[in-house]
C-alpha cells in the first residue's frame, strides 16, 4: 500500500483542494438528492470513527458518509470501551490500526492529539476535532455552506463572534476563509479573545459587538463550558448574552447567521434567530454531509493517479 | 509514450459519416423517437449523444431525450487509487418510460458500460437498455454488446485507440497508437 495522506489540519489544504473538495460536495449533494441516495465507490473500504468527546453532527455525518459512499464503517466512543479502562491513545491506535482500517476518523479533546495518532496508523486520519486546536472538516463544510449561498467567497467578511479562545471552529475556519481570500474578524470580550493567536492568524480583532455591522456573515461561536472550568471566562451568561449574544436586534437587512452547533439557545444566539430560515444553521448541518463525502472519496483516491492520467491526456493531444 | 506510432484511422469526413449511419439506425429500431433517451457516458460520449439526437430530429421530425452519465463514483478500480474526477450526471426524463441508448467513444473491456448502468438504475428503472458506440476495439473483460456500432477496429491490447471530437478536442478523428517492436 503506498503511503496514505491525512486531513490533520485546514492549512494542509491549498486553495485548489479546497475548491476541488468544495466542487465534489456538490456532485454528492446531487446524490443525496436521488431516490437512491447511495453509490458503490468505496466498497470494501473500512473506515473507523474514534471519538474520544462526545459529538453528535461530526459523529452522525461522518458515519452517513462513509455508508453512502459503501463503505464498512465502525463507531467506537471512548465511553463503553477500553479508553474507560485507561488504555492509552497509542494502545488504542495499534489495536485499532491492526484491523486494517483504510481512514481513522478521530476526535480528541487534546489539541495534537490527532497528529500523535497517525503516527501509528497507515490508515489515512482525519481530525474530527481536537481540543481547541483545529475542525477541518467544520470549516470546509463552513465554506461550502458560504459559497452556496452566498455566491462567493472571495472578498466576502465573515466574523466570528463569541468564546474565540476554545473555539477550533473560529481557527479552522478563519485558517480556511482566509485561503479563499475572504476577510476575517475576531469580536469577543477580551477574556475570549486570544489575542496573540488571533493576530498570528492575521484576523481583525475587536471587543465591540458594534462592529460586525462590517461583515456580511455572522458567525456565532458556542460558549463552551466544558472547557472553562472555574475560569471565570465571563461575569454571568446572562450578561454575556446581553452583551456579545447574536439575535435579530443586532443584525441588519440582508446579514446571515451561522452557528456550528450545539446550539446555547439564549447565550450566543436568540431564540428566534437560531429558528430564522435565513440562519443557516441548518444548511450547514446538511453541507457537513456532503463536504464529509468529499474528504472521504479524496483520501480513498490517489491524487498522483490522476496527475498521471493527465499527463498522459496531455501529451496525447500535444 | 515516446516510440509510440500514431495512425490516423478514421478523418473528420468519415467520423460525421458514421455517426450519421448511427442515427439511421437507431431510427430504424425505434419507430417513436420520443420514447428513446440518448445518454452520453462522460466525457466523449455526451457530444456524440448530443450530435445523434440532433440527427435523428432531423431525419424524423421528432427530437429524443437527450442525458449524461459520469461513471466516477461507478468505477470498480476507484480502491486502485485512480482518482476519477467526479461530474454531473443529468437525466431530465421518466426512466421507466424511456429506452436508454448509451452512448460511449470507444468500447473496450466494457467495464465503463458496466458502471454506467449500474449508475442509471440508481436513478430508475428504464424498460430497455441498449448501446451505442463509435469505435468497438474488442478485448472485453464482461459479457457486453453494443447494439450500433460505428467501427469495428480490432487491435492489440497494447495498442491504444483514441477518438477526437470537435467538441472536447477541436477536430473529429480516430487514432490509433501503437507501440513500436524494438
Amino acid at each position: 500500500m503506498s503511503a496514505r495522506r491525512s486531513l490533520i489540519g485546514i492549512g494542509d489544504l491549498s486553495r485548489d483542494d479546497i475548491t476541488r473538495l468544495l466542487d465534489l460536495g456538490e456532485r454528492f449533494a446531487e446524490v443525496m438528492s436521488r431516490d437512491i441516495k447511495k453509490v458503490p465507490t468505496l466498497r470494501g473500504r473500512t473506515i473507523i470513527n474514534l471519538f474520544f468527546e462526545s459529538s453528535t453532527r461530526t459523529a452522525t455525518s461522518f458515519e452517513l458518509a462513509g455508508k453512502r459512499l459503501s463503505a464498512d464503517v465502525i463507531n467506537v466512543k471512548a465511553s463503553g470501551s477500553s479508553v474507560e479502562k485507561g488504555e492509552t491513545l497509542k494502545d488504542t491506535i495499534l489495536t485499532l490500526a491492526a484491523y486494517k482500517p483504510d481512514v481513522l476518523v478521530i476526535r480528541h479533546a487534546a489539541a495534537g492529539a490527532v497528529a500523535a495518532a497517525a503516527r501509528y496508523t497507515d490508515a489515512a486520519v482525519v481530525n474530527a476535532g481536537d481540543g481547541k486546536h483545529e475542525h477541518p472538516t467544520q470549516a470546509l463544510l463552513d465554506l461550502y455552506t458560504l459559497r452556496k449561498t452566498m455566491g462567493r467567497l472571495e472578498g466576502l467578511h465573515v466574523a466570528f463572534v463569541g468564546d474565540v479562545l476554545h473555539s477550533r471552529v473560529a481557527r479552522s475556519g478563519a485558517i480556511a476563509l482566509q485561503t479563499m481570500g475572504a476577510e476575517v474578524s475576531f469580536i469577543a470580550p477580551p477574556t475570549l479573545l486570544p489575542r496573540g493567536s488571533a493576530e498570528g492568524l492575521g484576523v481583525h480583532t475587536s471587543y465591540d459587538i458594534a462592529d460586525i455591522a462590517d461583515a456580511d456573515v455572522v458567525y456565532a461561536l458556542r460558549m463552551q463550558h466544558e472547557r472553562m472550568g472555574e475560569g471565570g471566562f465571563v461575569p454571568s451568561l446572562r450578561e454575556y448574552a446581553t452583551q456579545y449574544g447574536i439575535g435579530h436586534h443586532r443584525l441588519r437587512e440582508g446579514q446571515r447567521v451561522m452557528h456550528a452547533g450545539p446550539m446555547n439557545r439564549g447565550v450566543e444566539i436568540t431564540d428566534q434567530l437560531a429558528d430564522d430560515p435565513t440562519a443557516l444553521v441548518t444548511a450547514q448541518v446538511e453541507g457537513g454531509m456532503v463536504v464529509r463525502m468529499a474528504v472521504l472519496y479524496d483520501l480513498l483516491s490517489d491524487p498522483q493517479a490522476v496527475r498521471s492520467a493527465d499527463v498522459v491526456s496531455h501529451m496525447v493531444a500535444a | 509514450m515516446t516510440g509510440d506510432t500514431v495512425t490516423r484511422l478514421v478523418d473528420q469526413d468519415q467520423v460525421r459519416r458514421t455517426v450519421a449511419r448511427i442515427a439511421h439506425e437507431i431510427l430504424e429500431r425505434h419507430a417513436d423517437p420520443s420514447r428513446v433517451a440518448l445518454v452520453g457516458i462522460r466525457t466523449r460520449g455526451v457530444p456524440l449523444a448530443t450530435r445523434l439526437a440532433a440527427l435523428i430530429a432531423e431525419y424524423s421530425g421528432v427530437r429524443p431525450d437527450l442525458g449524461s452519465v459520469d461513471i466516477a463514483l461507478y468505477r470498480d478500480d476507484v480502491a486502485a487509487g485512480t482518482m476519477p474526477v467526479v461530474g454531473e450526471t443529468h437525466l431530465p426524463f421518466p426512466l421507466s418510460d424511456r429506452t436508454v441508448v448509451l452512448v460511449d467513444d470507444v468500447l473496450y473491456t466494457g467495464r465503463t458500460i458496466r458502471a454506467a448502468i449500474d449508475a442509471i438504475f440508481d436513478y430508475g428503472r428504464p424498460p430497455r437498455v441498449q448501446l451505442a458506440v463509435l469505435v468497438d476495439r474488442g478485448h472485453r473483460e464482461l459479457p457486453i454488446r453494443p447494439d450500433f456500432v460505428g467501427r469495428n477496429l480490432p487491435t492489440s491490447a497494447a495498442d491504444r485507440v483514441r477518438v477526437r471530437l470537435t467538441e472536447t478536442d477541436g477536430v473529429d478523428e480516430i487514432l490509433l497508437f501503437t507501440k513500436e517492436r524494438s
